[in-house]
């Protein structure tokens, strides 16, 4: 008789639980309409940075490519010269692609920067049909002359919004229709530069 | 308006309210559905259906547009005449239950398409067909799993019926009818209902209603993690829709019948007799509905041979019992 009214008990905490559940205010974020505040150092999407007067700041230096764990990093540095004077310094990058695909967002490129050219902005919704469309190249990571300098990490106020400025939406001009394999990255990993054929 | 209902011919006036009826039972069932997964997905801190107007209020149209649009599938090994026939008799015998439940009171018959002497027992018929509906569906698919899941219902039902009808005959006892009507006048202002004299039955009524309606915790005829969908397996499209229909409809019945015999019907509480008879049956059906979501989203779905013991070693034992007793004390008071 002992375990029957154990038994009803126990019954009667259950449906308390699910009654008591009723009430409380569901977690759930409606994602694309409402958009969670995350971390003010949320490693998202890459951008290249310029300094005031409008110069870009990388100097094609490669660090980060070399800093990169994954690999993603792809840069061609070119001589500035007197008449197209990109960067301050002495080199600029000539190409600088950054696969997201590869890339784990794991930030050691910004660190890696002598020149605080490389940041991580908290924007991730990047998603695509077309595996080429997720070679970012400098079209798309230089942030534009109008739109300012960029920010860098140290510099953002806590609770950024992700849906950060306009730069995500402008259209890539690498050519993607031939697929993964026709981009220019997609032709360099064939080509061993960092022994990666195959 | 009484004098207009009056001076129609009887079969026109039956034609018009069953089909008022059935349009109001029907979209009953579409937001029963919508009041279930949202009553569900509250009770486990998710949102529930959003998306699809406001507070998700046109999931119900969306849900029957997709329905109506999917393939209708037969199997190769299927018996055909049958397989199409099961889900018409479980929709059938289903909607066919509210044409006997009084739902408020009238003297000229208005708020019931039929009002028969022996109500009671013309729903228990019925829902005994329904039976049939499910057994065939799962024998006709020529498929190891909906068999399965038949052969559980039919013997599921039948242990369920026995308890669940003794229940109920304590009721028809205190009443001395047969007539749903009867029954709730005999709950009437100033008298008990019959939760109270009856509590035994009523708590056993509730039980064997939901193993009767194949709702969790005693939905083991469609068991998804045992039996894939159980006897409708292999139905989809409308086909699958029907059987869905007639599992809420089935649901909205116990609920009528539940609040007819054991609270009393379209009775008022508290003496609010301005608060008209059929918004006290509703609210009282509504509480019923929401009490079996509440099951549902509580107790976890038993194992069949506990199943098997639960009903006949203690709801008819305990159902009989509290018969013998009904009947001793109105017997003993004469």
């Amino acid at each position: 008789m002992g375990g029957f009214f154990a038994g009803i008990l126990a019954l009667v905490q259950g449906f308390m639980t699910t009654f008591s559940f009723f009430f409380k205010k569901s977690p759930t974020i409606a994602y694309p309409s409402i958009k969670k505040q995350h971390a003010p150092r949320f490693h998202g999407l890459h951008e290249l940075r310029r300094y005031d007067d409008g110069k870009e700041r990388c100097i094609g230096c490669e660090l980060c490519a070399i800093a990169c764990p994954a690999n993603a990093i792809t840069v061609i540095g070119a001589e500035n010269t007197p008449e197209d004077r990109r960067s301050p310094g002495e080199r600029y990058a000539a190409r600088y692609e950054i696969d997201e695909l590869r890339c784990i967002f794991c930030g050691l490129c910004e660190e890696a920067c002598p020149t605080d050219a490389i940041v991580l902005t908290p924007r991730f919704e990047m998603s695509d049909y077309r595996r080429g469309s997720f070679i970012y190249a400098k079209d798309r990571l230089l942030v534009p002359p109008e739109a300012g300098v960029g920010t860098a990490p140290d510099e953002r106020p806590n609770g950024i919004p992700s849906d950060l400025g306009a730069v995500i939406e402008r259209k890539s001009t690498t050519e993607i229709e031939g697929g993964y394999d026709a981009t220019w990255r997609g032709t360099l990993l064939k080509t061993d530069r960092k022994g990666l054929a195959g | 308006m009484m004098d207009l209902l009056n001076s129609m011919p009887l079969w026109l006036l039956v034609v018009i309210k069953s089909a008022f009826v059935l349009f109001v039972v029907v979209t009953t069932f579409a937001y029963a559905m919508l009041f279930e997964r949202k009553v569900m997905a509250w009770m486990q801190l998710r949102p529930g259906p959003d998306r699809v107007g406001p507070w998700g209020l046109l999931q119900p149209a969306a849900d029957a547009a997709k329905m109506m649009f999917k393939e209708d599938l037969t199997p190769s090994t299927a018996d055909p005449v049958i397989y199409k026939f099961a889900p018409w008799l479980s929709l059938a015998t289903a909607m066919a239950t509210f044409a006997v439940i009084p739902f408020s009171e009238s003297s000229a018959g208005l708020w019931s398409i039929g009002n028969v002497n022996a109500g009671i027992l013309f729903i228990f018929a019925l829902t005994s067909i329904g039976v049939y509906g499910i057994s065939l569906a799962g024998w006709s698919s020529g498929s190891k799993y909906p068999l399965l899941g038949a052969v559980r219902s039919t013997a599921q039902m039948i242990s369920y019926e026995l308890a669940m009808t003794m229940s109920v005959v304590g009721v028809l006892i205190l009443a001395a009818t047969t007539s749903l009507s009867g029954i709730v006048h005999a709950q009437g202002p100033g008298r008990f209902w019959f939760v109270v004299p009856q509590f035994a039955g009523f708590i056993i009524y509730i039980i064997t209603a939901v193993a009767e309606t194949n709702r969790a915790p005693f939905d083991l005829v469609e068991a998804e993690t045992e039996l894939v969908g159980g006897f409708h397996t292999e139905y989809s499209g409308l086909r699958f829709g029907l059987f869905f229909i007639a599992e809420y409809l089935n649901m909205i019945t116990v609920a009528c019948i539940g609040t007819l015999l054991f609270f009393g019907g379209w009775n008022s509480l508290f003496g609010l007799d301005f608060i008209p008879g059929i918004v006290w049956f509703l609210l009282k059906a509504g509480l019923f509905i929401f009490m079996y979501i509440w099951l549902r989203t509580t107790l976890p779905r038993l194992r069949y041979d506990r199943l098997m013991d639960f009903g006949w070693k203690v709801l008819l034992p305990v159902a009989t019992l509290n018969l013998m007793v009904t009947a001793a004390i109105i017997a003993w008071r004469g």
